[in-house]
């Protein structure tokens, strides 16, 4: 038994498009205890939403998974089957997406489709699955629960459709709760009402949490872990600390120098990334961030850099470490 | 520290670590090859077997109908004098004491008809007519769907109100009732005219044809024009749209510009399923015997007349049927192609 | 106010209602936009934030009178572009040259069928502002030049470029007719944070290059908040607040904005765990319906009888910082 409730070690996955072979992941590693809370940023087409995917066993076509090994809690995910796989998927891991309004099924009512997760995963009869229904309305804050188990999805707003989407998820009382961009479609104040509320749940039912964002601020408040990752490589990954007050990556770095501060006083000019992100069926040969990188040499447009331990939980992918690393040996 | 074993794997210079010049780095930035709209859908369209089988067996039968008729020894309307009735590769009397004689005689490969004029050609020149007739008649029906179609969407409200209830009184008007109807109204004015001089064609052409191409102009492009306009009114609302607007853009330039080059995908495919079921119309129509006038044969038609002696000669009636099936089905197949190759919406 | 006379844009109590269905005296309305006034200096950037269905874009698009306004006053450098009161037509092909809109969707934007050359040269040939061909093109590279493009990309079609490119093609065609005003219509938010302090850097130089006035309109009050001179706050149809950016940050003067600023999650691990939120309770009511009075009431912390029976005046609290709200003094 590993000690990581998430534990997917050297992941490669590729869909294989008529233009030609996209190296969605490659050799992605990420640990994850139980009880805790992983942010996975990165920009669009970076791999972040495929590795949660995979670990759900949803790879979409014509996506195959060529490589490395996926375990959560004691499975080996990538050598069950699907029925095997069906057992867990809403059971021990559940998903909540980014879009409220598409991923509830307009000809139902809430209760049903709540009512249908948990009888789908437990023998509980249609009364007991009802009350348990009510439960988890108020649970994730919903007013007046009888009534609102009678309505239809377009009949509540954006907010009220996300926390219901989170009372399925949470229907069989799993052990991770995938989160794919929870709050991107959602406006600023309702995004504070449904962190607020995941965290809550988060206390009270002491699940394991994968949070996918591109946005650094939901990390920062939420995260413990944080995996950044750029053209299907976690390129980074350490504590909330690590990455915010000593990020090693030239990328991470880039990044967090880049957004605008609310608390800042005088007009500072912004420190964008320069370039534009990867094509993902041309990448680079080397180091796939080199070309936008400000300090890129000439061994990163050449080799991938090797992974290198910063201690405890902190690694990075990125030659300039490398090479301060090996200088301090050098010097020892 | 652990050392990583891969730094010792790559043999590392100190070169290795000097900084990237700007085109060391932009070299690695690869721009992809520019690919449009139509390269990008005949590329798919190519790869696509059913559809290309059904463009070769379309281009064989246009060129059966449209270029073999200019050298063959035969004439559609010249009756051959005790040739009635052959079967096929069959020879009269005549023609049988020429071959013995010594001289060339070119057989009949569909056998004749009961007048005694070569079924080959009269096949030839009944799927020319068939195809014209589909092709012009879709034609008409493009022009004015979509025009039609794409003022209704753009100007909205009252306008396309108005327009759209007067595409729903089309509807129900029974068109085979209204085709009856104008070739006979249409005969007195249409008789007039050929004495008309340059109007001489119509004589050739026919009232029923004539009657035809009128009822398609007037009732057939409603279906046109309601997927141009159902299409028009989703591309309308785009940023794009608003974007030339706010260029200002007139009306007519964005519908032309913006609009039907957006909708082009669909109008292709629809088009090309048009083609067919025009032909169908026509061959249905010609069946009833409303359709080419006589000597001028269709593919309906053919069949039409072989009807009376089906049990006799059979492949009198076979080979137009064949045809206008292989016709129709090759130009639906080929629609169902070009859907895959070009309608973004199933684009992935 | 005093700065009326020499203001460059003067919007005096537009109003914006769509039909919504309904004849006669049970006609309905969505009340998009309701009594906004505000003023823009020439050279000045005017951020206006709110959330989804605040009207922010229908004030925007308005102002290009994109949509016929049903109430109000515009004043566009000195010349009165639309009045309700006196009905009098007005070409606005003069003032397409003069004001322009950048789009926030990169993908829906461009025209598909056409080169990025063609979408870029469609202004120039409405408004006739090549003699020849030769010339036509030499200003199409001109502009993609500014953006950060190149001639290269001048045959190309938009789906071959990423989000930020595609956007800077938007750009370029806003500024083929040389505006002096833009409306950025959410022009940052579809793309990715590595990509958006690109965006924001080139819209300030372009400012300072072409002398341009921007109505910025976005969601995100971090980017609002650097790019802009001065704030409008929007909710349910209504101005809020208007103030000094630094100002409005700072010292909100309207309970709306105070949750606004303090739902914001901020990327800094230590701050954002420190940091309180005030929760506003419950959703943005429908604008086909909204509230009396104060519209904010129903969600309001301070919110009495008097919100619900008066609506509270478009007021300037103190100089440049003008707010709506009946119990400012509660605030601290």
């Amino acid at each position: 038994m590993s000690e990581y409730l998430v534990d997917i070690k050297n992941e490669r996955l590729s869909f294989f498009t008529p233009a030609g072979e996209v190296k969605a992941l490659n050799d992605v590693s990420i640990h994850l205890k139980e009880g805790e809370v992983l942010g996975i940023v990165g920009e669009s087409g970076s791999g972040k939403s495929v590795t949660a995917y995979s670990l759900m066993g949803l790879t979409a076509y014509p996506g195959k998974l060529i490589g490395g090994s996926l375990y959560f809690n004691g499975h080996q995910v990538d050598q069950m089957t699907d029925k095997e796989m069906r057992k867990i998927r809403g059971n021990e891991i559940s998903i909540i997406f980014q879009d409220p309004m598409t991923s509830l099924n307009p000809v139902y009512t809430i209760g049903n489709q709540i009512m249908e997760a948990i009888l789908l995963h437990t023998d509980k009869s249609k009364e007991q699955a009802r009350e348990r229904a009510k439960e988890l309305l108020e649970l994730v804050g919903i007013n007046e629960p009888d009534k609102r188990l009678k309505q239809y999805p377009h009949e509540l707003s954006g907010g009220m459709r996300q926390r219901v989407m989170i009372a399925i998820a949470l229907a069989c009382e799993p052990k991770l709760l995938i989160a794919d961009e929870p709050t991107t479609a959602l406006d600023v104040t309702i995004q504070a009402q449904i962190l607020e509320l995941m965290m809550d749940l988060k206390k009270k039912l002491g699940m394991a949490i994968i949070m996918i964002t591109h946005d650094l601020g939901v990390v920062a408040s939420m995260c413990d872990r944080i995996a950044v990752m750029y053209a299907g490589k976690v390129i980074e990954y350490g504590t909330a600390d690590d990455i915010f007050y000593n990020p090693k990556h030239q990328y991470t770095k880039g990044l967090i120098r880049s957004i605008p501060r609310i608390d800042a006083k005088e007009h500072e000019r912004l420190i964008p990334i320069e370039g534009t992100p990867v094509d993902m069926l041309n990448p680079p040969k080397g180091c796939p961030f080199a070309p936008r990188c400000e300090e890129c040499m000439k061994i990163c447009l050449r080799e991938m850099p090797p992974v290198t331990d910063l201690g405890d939980v902190h690694y990075t992918q990125c030659w300039l470490i490398q090479k301060e690393e090996m200088e301090k040996g050098a010097a020892k | 520290m652990k050392e990583n074993p891969v730094s010792f794997q790559l043999k590392l210079n100190p070169e290795d670590f000097l900084p990237a010049t700007q085109e060391e780095k932009q070299s690695q930035v690869i721009m992809r090859e520019s690919v449009s709209f139509w390269k990008d859908g005949g590329r798919r369209l190519v790869k696509n077997k059913v559809a290309m089988v059904s463009i070769v067996v379309i281009i064989l039968v246009m060129i059966f109908s449209f270029i073999v008729p200019s050298f063959y020894p035969y004439s559609y309307k010249d009756q051959i004098k005790g040739a009635n009735n052959l079967a096929p590769m069959q020879y009269s009397e005549e023609e049988q004491a020429k071959i013995d004689a010594g001289e060339s005689v070119f057989p009949h490969i569909f056998g004749t008809d009961k007048m005694g004029r070569d079924y080959a050609i009269r096949v030839m020149m009944g799927s020319r007519i068939s195809l014209l007739v589909g092709l012009i008649a879709t034609g008409i029906i493009l022009i004015i769907g979509s025009a039609y179609g794409s003022i209704a969407a753009f100007f909205g409200g009252w306008v396309d109100l108005v327009m759209m209830r007067i595409v729903d009184i089309i509807y129900t008007i029974p068109d085979i009732l209204l085709i009856v109807l104008l070739s006979f109204a249409l005969k007195e004015p249409l008789g007039h005219l050929k004495d008309v001089p340059g109007f001489a064609w119509v004589n050739v052409v026919g009232e029923n044809l004539i009657s035809i191409f009128v009822v398609f102009a007037l009732l057939y492009w409603v279906g046109m024009a309601r997927m141009v306009r159902s299409q028009v009114l989703m591309l309308k609302e785009s940023e794009y749209v608003t974007a030339a607007r706010a260029l200002g853009v007139g009306s007519g330039k964005i519908i032309k510009r913006h609009l039907l080059t957006n909708c082009i995908g669909t109008l292709i495919v629809t088009t090309t399923l048009q083609i067919p079921s025009s032909i169908f119309t026509e061959s249905f129509l010609s069946f009833l015997g409303m359709g080419v006038a006589v000597p001028l044969p269709s593919l309906g038609s053919l069949a039409s007349d072989a009807i009376n002696g089906m049990n006799t000669y059979p492949y009198l009636l076979f080979i137009p049927a064949l045809l206008i099936s292989l016709i129709i089905l090759s130009f639906n197949l080929l629609g169902d192609g070009l859907r895959d190759a070009f309608d973004p919406k199933l684009k992935n | 106010m005093s700065d009326k006379q020499n203001s460059f844009i003067q919007v005096e109590h537009l109003q914006q209602y769509f039909p919504a269905g309904g004849f006669g005296r049970n006609k309905k309305y969505i009340q998009a936009v309701d009594d906004v006034s505000f003023t823009i200096s020439k050279g000045e950037t005017l951020g206006l934030v709110g959330e989804s269905g605040c009207g922010k874009t229908t004030t925007g698009r308005t102002l290009l009178r994109l949509y016929e306004p049903t109430g109000g006053r515009f004043v566009y450098d000195g010349n009165v572009i639309f009045d309700v009161d006196k009905k009098q037509f007005v070409d606005m092909l003069p003032y397409r040259k003069r004001m322009q809109i950048v789009f926030q969707d990169p993908y829906a934007s461009l025209d598909p069928r056409m080169t990025v050359g063609d979408i870029v040269g469609e202004a120039i040939d409405v408004h006739k502002m090549a003699a020849n061909k030769q010339e036509r093109y030499e200003i199409i590279i001109e502009m993609l030049r500014r953006v950060g493009l190149n001639s290269e990309h001048a045959n190309r079609y938009p789906h071959e470029f990423s989000g930020g490119q595609r956007q800077r093609v938007g750009i370029a065609r806003a500024l083929a007719v040389r505006p002096e005003f833009i409306v950025c219509d959410e022009p940052i938010s579809a793309l990715d944070v590595s990509i958006q302090a690109q965006m924001i850097n080139m819209f300030e130089d372009l400012q300072e290059e072409m002398g341009l006035t921007y109505l910025f309109i976005a969601h995100d009050l971090s980017a609002v908040k650097h790019i802009s001179n001065r704030i409008g706050v929007m909710y349910l149809g209504r101005m809020v607040e208007l103030a000094d950016s630094y100002e409005l940050i700072t010292r909100p003067l309207h309970p709306y904005t105070k949750s606004l600023i303090s739902a914001i999650p901020i990327a800094d691990p230590k701050i954002a765990k420190e940091s309180k939120r005030i929760a506003l309770q419950g959703d943005v009511p429908s604008p086909l319906n909204p509230p009396s009075g104060c519209r904010f009431r129903t969600r309001c912390p301070y919110a009495d009888e008097k919100c619900a029976q008066e609506t509270p005046k478009w007021r300037e609290v103190e100089r440049g910082h003008f707010s709506a709200c009946h119990h400012i003094d509660k605030l601290d």
